[in-house]
Order: C-alpha cells, then structure tokens, then sequence
C-alpha cells in the first residue's frame, strides 16, 4: 500500500464535535493521485512510489519527462513527489489510482509543506528572542547582543542564531488526527494547521510515529476471600 | 461552492433572523452528569460576528445588578433553540456602550416587528 498523498492546502474551518466542542480543521483538496514510477532495491536502492497530483488541466512537459510519464501510461502531472510503500506490500504498478480512501477518520498524519515565506527578519521574531525594553533610557531594542567572546575562539561559532531569512522551508506538521475524509470530493479534514498558504502542495503520509491510541483499561476484578 | 463552504454547509443550523439590539432566549444544553437539561440564558444581543460556521452571537444581561455576557457560537449543537423575543431600534452593529449604561439609561426603544 501507498503510505501518502499529494493535496492542496484550501483553508481553514472549524467542526464541532457532538459535544458542541469547537475543533481546529484545515480542508485538504487531496489526489487523486497516479503512480508515475515506481523505485526499488535493485534499481534506486530504496524502496518507494513516485506520484502525480492529477489537477484539471493538462501540463506541457518537455521531452524527457513526457517520456517519464508515457513509460508509466498516465498523464503528464506537474507536481510530483515520492513516498514510501508500507513493507511488504507488493503489487503496486505505474498507473495505479491512489485517492484519499487510504486514510480513515481518526487516523494520524503527518503533513509536510513548504511554510510561508516571512523575508529577512531579525531575531526576535526568526528565533524569539526577548529583546530589550522601549523606554527608560533603554538603547538596546530588537539587537541580537553577544554574539561570542573576544580572542578566544576568535570567531563565531557555527549555527549562531542571527538575523536572517525565515520561511518558505520544508516542515512537517506530525500527529494531525484526521477529522473527515471525503472520497467523493477528495477531501481531507485534518485538525489543526498545516504548513504554507492557501493553494500550497503538502504530502500528507501515514504518521511514522504515531501515539499508540488511548483505550480505557479496565481493572481486573480482584476476588476476595477463600480458595 | 468551493470546498470549504462545502465542508461548512452541512454544520450550519436554521437560525432565526438576529440583529443587533434584538432580545433573545437562548436554549442551552446543559450536560450534568449523564443527564442533560435545557438552560435559558435571556438577554440583548449586542453583536454579530459573522463568517460561515464560525459565527458567533454575542447576548448580555444583567444578573443580581450583575453584567454577564456570553459568547454563543451560532451553529453550536449545544445550543437547541434561539427565541427572538423583542426589537429594539439601535443605532449600531455593535453595542458594547451599554457595558457602561444600567438600570433607566440601558433601556431602548421597541421596534415592532413585521
């Protein structure tokens, strides 16, 4: 089985619960996706499927990748990525249909995007640092400070947090419980946010660290008296 | 419809028409153990804040010389039912000056309604 799926962020909403309990959701317009190659041990050294995200219009592609996706017979997809096969799945061939019927409600995912851009920023807001305070006589605002000692080292050391751009980076977002799946209109509900504004290409895969989920353990009945 | 109207429509509830001013009973499930009762929490409502599922109403009245307000979501299963009892003619969207305004000078105009 294919562990993931290539979506579309649209945007935020919010559910209510039965209880009336407000819950966070990001709706994902997610697949349906095709199979365009799949890699293996003997070929690529690692196992894993690479997907298409099958959108409305067709992509005009240049020769080499039009020969890609003919070798696989699916239509040409501009946004590819790969993810993995669970082990010991066998039988998944180029072409194939993946929608997101591979995830059920309660499930645990993870989503990996590429978060907003935010520029150049300093470093209160890239690394939250306090910063100084704005009145009384205070001439050390938003600056970083120290940034090391003098002669010795006699330099910066390496991953000082500085100044810097933030943002527009690969980050996963683990553990997001899916509240909804909708295989007729390839949406996905997943509570809480996801990386990257609307329209933005996220994968969303099978958690790799899920928490075991929670039952009510019952006590044993412990009897008293003679045996 | 885009998708997260689609995801919305099926959470809204019929609502009766509210304005600003209006005075409303507001049918609150109460859960009590295994139990659930139905509270009414009577009040003016002195703002609307609209957006799809996400709207909120917001009633205040005044309990034992007391203010209390509360926020309601408007679609919220745990509400069963809104009464709108009374209009009143106001002047704004939103009335949060009768925060500082009690007894004779909180009260408003009647306004029929059709």
């Amino acid at each position: 089985m294919v562990t993931g799926l290539i979506g579309r962020k649209v945007g935020m909403t919010q559910l209510f619960t039965a209880e009336g309990v407000v819950q966070p959701a990001t709706v994902l317009k997610a697949g349906p996706c095709v199979v365009a190659q799949i890699k293996t041990v003997e070929g690529e050294g690692y196992q894993a499927v690479q997907l298409g995200l099958v959108e409305g219009r067709a992509t005009k592609e240049n020769k080499p990748s039009q020969g890609h996706f003919k070798k696989a017979g699916v239509p040409a997809t501009r946004v590819r990525r790969e993810v993995t096969v669970a082990a010991g799945a066998e039988g998944v061939k180029p072409g194939d249909q993946v929608n997101v019927s591979i995830f059920a409600d309660g499930d645990r995912v993870d989503v990996i995007g590429t978060s907003r851009g935010k520029g150049f920023q300093g470093v209160v807001k890239r690394h939250h640092f306090a910063g100084g305070r704005a009145t009384h006589g205070s001439m050390f605002h938003r600056a970083p400070g120290s940034i090391g000692a003098s002669s010795f080292p006699s330099r910066v050391v390496r991953g000082m947090r500085m100044a810097g751009h933030m943002g527009d980076a690969r980050v996963t977002v683990r553990n997001l419980r899916v509240l909804r799946v909708d295989a007729e209109n390839n949406l996905l509900l997943v509570c809480g946010a996801v990386p990257g504004g609307p329209n933005a290409v996220v994968v969303i895969r099978k958690a790799v660290a899920a928490k075991p989920v929670r039952v009510a353990q019952v006590e044993p009945v412990k009897k008293k008296g003679k045996k | 419809m885009n998708a997260i109207e689609l995801v919305e429509k099926a959470q809204t509830v019929e609502r009766p028409e509210m304005k600003s001013g209006d005075t409303v009973k507001v049918h609150v499930k109460v859960r009590e153990g295994d139990k659930e009762r139905i509270q009414i929490f009577e009040g003016i409502v002195i703002g609307l804040h609209r957006g799809g599922t996400r709207a909120t109403f917001t009633v205040r009245k005044v309990s034992f010389g007391q203010g209390v307000e509360r926020i309601f979501p408007l679609h919220s299963p745990t509400i069963a039912k809104v009464e709108v009892v009374r209009s009143a003619r106001v002047r704004r969207a939103k009335l949060y000056y009768l925060r500082e305004l009690r007894g004779k000078a909180a009260r408003m105009k009647e306004v029929r309604r059709a």
